[in-house]
């Protein structure tokens, strides 16, 4: 076989230059590492929250803000979020297949013991088809109804490692736990739930990443017992903070499931319609509307931090020089071998076979490179994992980084053999044989 | 030194020449962008603030019945100023840098338009010693003031306001801002004084024109006042937190009670971008050490392959210091050719950076820096292979290789 031949010429040339070849492994490796930390927590970050339903879910936008104060400077964008008013016409209106209106809010949690010190947790306040929607699975019981929305229903679901947390994880159906002074009955309790990034949370002021959230109340039922969202903002004289439900204010997000291209667009008329008719009644001032994806919902509002992407840009403007320092070694480890180069053409190798030859070798040094730029990754998301970043805990190498790093660990130190392999190939044998 | 030769040998040798000179450009270019990255992060963590940051601590209370405030707030803040050590102590709805934004946007007419959103704070009675705020002209407020003041739909019932010194100049430019009137959302109050310029609740948001955009607004106990500022001698700090949140925590046994230092507050609200400080620091200091090193290999494989020329030079006569001289002027001449080629794409990529990212121009002067920089570790990285090729005794030019 002549590809072991290679490998042990190949070998048996990396280790007479020790120091070369070590200073080529460790700069491919530097670059390595540093671009599969930063790839690795930006795939986090940029990833589907929710993969097997993201293409059905939507946003719709509405915009009730009065003519002489826009939204936004530019009219571009329309409010991020809903007013109460326009969230239930919406979804009373039943035009999706699914639909749910939420806010966030810091609720104050007692433990049901009565011993322990009260602490705050993160609660979202939904309406009822927030469960089925968004695919929260359930250890226990089940969520609540539109029924129980109606009835303004004091009941709670909340997250496993909540429950996990005061009850020791055993099935909590059933039993009270008091919530800002209230108390509530526990109806379900989840399996661990957390999408990343927490979409349904953008510009409702919780938490993008990191654990999922702990408590799940229904909106109409937890506002009647005074729970405020954590996010609103006034488009009147001032946000009448005792009636909310019907203040010039927008404090909610809507969410609406649409299985279909077909039904997307039925969506849309409807959703224009419905501005169209607030407009006639006065309500509104313009009568434009958004509906967007979920994933591109996530890109227009920049959910990826910005230094997360510089980040991975610098990462790669360092892989860059490494590669070109790569080159440049390789180049110098070749030329200096022309003789040996000259004696093998003369004895017959073909130009094919030193091109082989010396892109076995770079190969080998981007093998070792892609090992050693593992150690350096692996170094690099620890250090992440011990930043104060909401989304520090979850940096991991996953299977799928893993396989990635030795594949642009083998595509860059290819790609750096290059240019040697060919100034190798192209040697002519007899000048270097007269030479010497 | 001749520098013909120079180039008639570089043109024998074009592809690792052309190497270091890429490999200088590249890292030229992204030293410049990083440390320019550097320099304005470093200059947002040091913004400077107009209040007592060595010397405050502020405790958080949450869950208390915002109904029992009036009675509440002044016992706790008696009791905090029992603590020893404690020199002022004042109940505020929210700190600077604690980025729970409470915005909004106030005119000098009352139906002005504005696109600076201002921080608004309210404060108790004695908030000014609390905080340790400026007074730069006018006067704090008075204990009617106080008295007679709230909050309503976070909106002040106050007919008073404090302004800072850039939102003074904002506002009435080369006009004198006491006495004029604020307007915001159909009410207005009358600036009685103007304070040195306080950060905004969190000012990487709310951009240039709101970073000092503060209104302060005077207030009796309120369930909104969740913070109480504590006054202290700074090296009693961390013994006054501890004190104070275990009063407080006793006082009110169903409220969540939280301290911390100022100082710490501020370094809080910078993590995210002191590590990315240190993160562009690694890869700036990683990527020079890669550079020398290409450097370092393809200047030594060079000495190597010329050692025989070499010792014919030293045979006929040359130096040395001449031997040493000849290299690192040819590193000198590839080293100005990268940052040439570098500054260009220092410069793109700032371009580059200002179209899709929140970035401004980088000023001239990085750019000579970074080449300056990349000067001196091409002469760095040159010195040993230089001096080895220096080494280099005649007598290798008689033998046969």
């Amino acid at each position: 076989m002549m590809f072991g031949y290679y490998l042990d010429l190949a070998l048996r040339s990396l280790r007479r230059n020790k120091v070369l070849t070590t200073l080529m492994v460790l700069a491919l490796a530097l670059g390595i590492g540093a671009c599969i930390t930063t790839l690795t927590v930006l795939k986090l970050l940029s990833g589907d929250p929710i993969p097997q339903k993201s293409a059905q879910l939507f946003y719709p936008q509405l915009d009730p803000y009065p003519a002489n104060q826009p939204f936004s400077r530019s009219g571009k964008r329309l409010p991020f979020l809903m007013s109460y008013v326009d969230a239930m016409n919406l979804i009373h209106a039943h035009k999706a297949e699914r639909q749910a209106a939420m806010a966030m809010s810091q609720v104050k949690l007692m433990p049901p013991s009565g011993e322990g010190k009260p602490f705050y947790a993160q609660g979202v306040l939904a309406t009822a088809d927030f469960f089925p929607m968004f695919d929260a699975p359930f250890q226990y019981g089940s969520g609540w109804t539109a029924a129980d929305d109606d009835s303004r229903a004091q009941v709670v679901v909340i997250a496993g490692y909540l429950n996990d947390k005061l009850f020791g994880g055993a099935n909590s159906v059933g039993k009270m736990i008091r919530i800002e002074d209230h108390d509530f009955r526990i109806i379900g309790v989840l399996r661990a739930w957390a999408p990343q990034p927490r979409f349904y949370a953008l510009h409702l002021g919780g938490r993008s990443y990191g654990k999922g959230d702990a408590v799940f109340l229904p909106l109409q039922g937890a506002r009647a017992d005074g729970l405020m969202p954590s996010a609103m903002m006034g488009y009147g004289k001032s946000i009448d903070v005792d009636h909310l439900e019907s203040a010039e204010a927008i404090w909610l997000g809507l969410w609406v499931q649409l299985p279909n291209a077909a039904a997307v667009s039925t969506y849309r008329s409807f959703l224009g319609n419905y501005a169209r008719e607030q407009v006639s009644l006065g309500r509104f001032r313009k009568s434009h509307t958004a509906l967007s994806g979920l994933m591109e919902w996530m890109r227009s509002e920049h959910v990826v931090p910005e230094d997360v992407r510089l980040q991975a840009g610098l990462a790669f403007g360092f892989l860059l020089i490494c590669v070109v320092n790569t080159v440049g070694l390789l180049l110098a480890k070749c030329l200096r071998r022309s003789r040996e180069i000259g004696v093998r053409r003369a004895l017959g190798a073909s130009r094919g076979a030193i091109f082989a030859q010396f892109m076995v070798e770079a190969a080998i040094v981007g093998l070792a490179g892609g090992v050693l730029g593992l150690c350096f990754a692996e170094l690099g998301l620890l250090g992440i994992r011990h930043q104060p970043a909401q989304y520090a805990s979850l940096a991991h190498l996953d299977l799928s980084m893993f396989l990635f790093t030795f594949v642009v660990a083998l595509a860059a130190s290819l790609v750096a053999g290059l240019l040697p392999a060919w100034r190798a190939c192209v040697v002519a044998p007899a000048p270097q044989l007269k030479d010497a | 030194m001749e520098i013909r030769p120079i180039f008639s040998s570089l043109r024998r040798h074009r592809i690792p020449a052309l190497l270091i000179v890429l490999e200088i450009a590249l890292a030229c270019a992204v030293l410049c962008n990083a440390v320019f990255m550097i320099g304005q992060r470093m200059a947002n963590i040091h913004w400077p603030n107009g209040i007592d940051e060595a010397g405050i601590s502020v405790i958080t209370v949450n869950g208390t019945d915002a109904k029992l405030a009036a009675s509440n707030i002044p016992r706790d803040l008696a009791a905090l100023r029992g603590v020893a050590g404690v020199t002022a102590a004042a109940a505020v709805t929210s700190m600077p840098l604690d980025q729970s934004p409470a915005l909004t946007g106030f005119t000098t007419t009352p139906d002005g338009k504005t696109t600076v959103n201002t921080s608004v704070y309210f404060m108790g009675r004695g908030g000014e010693q609390a905080l340790g705020l400026h007074l730069l002209q006018g006067r704090f407020f008075n204990a009617e003031e106080y008295a007679d003041s709230g909050l309503k739909d976070f909106q002040s019932t106050a007919h008073v306001a404090l302004v800072t010194a850039s939102d003074a100049k904002r506002l009435w430019p080369g006009k004198d801002a006491l006495g004029k009137q604020l307007y915001a959302n159909g009410k207005s109050w009358t600036v009685v004084g103007v304070v040195s310029d306080v950060l905004a609740m969190d000012p990487t948001t709310s951009g240039p024109g709101g970073r000092y955009s503060s209104v302060f607004y005077p207030s009796q106990p309120d369930g909104m006042m969740g913070n109480y500022v504590v006054r202290s001698a700074p090296q009693d700090r961390d013994r006054i937190v501890r004190e104070a949140v275990q009063t407080i925590s006793a006082l009110n046994p169903g409220a969540v009670v939280e301290g911390k230092t100022y100082a710490r507050m501020r370094s809080d609200y910078f993590a995210n971008t002191s590590s990315m400080v240190w993160m562009l620091v690694l890869v700036c200091a990683v990527m020079l050490a890669v550079t020398v090193f290409g450097i370092v290999g393809l200047t030594s494989f060079w000495v190597g392959q010329r050692r025989r020329q070499i010792g014919i030079r030293r045979a006929v006569g040359a130096t040395r210091g001449h031997i040493l001289h000849y290299f690192q002027t040819e590193n000198f001449l590839l080293s100005t050719g990268g940052v040439v080629v570098g500054m260009l794409l220092a410069f793109g990529i700032n371009l580059y950076l200002m179209q899709h990212y929140a970035m401004t121009r980088m000023p001239w002067y990085y750019l000579p820096g970074g080449a300056v920089a990349l000067w001196l570790i091409g002469q760095l990285a040159v010195l040993g292979p230089a001096l080895r090729a220096a080494a280099v005794p005649p007598v290798v030019a008689t033998r046969s290789v």
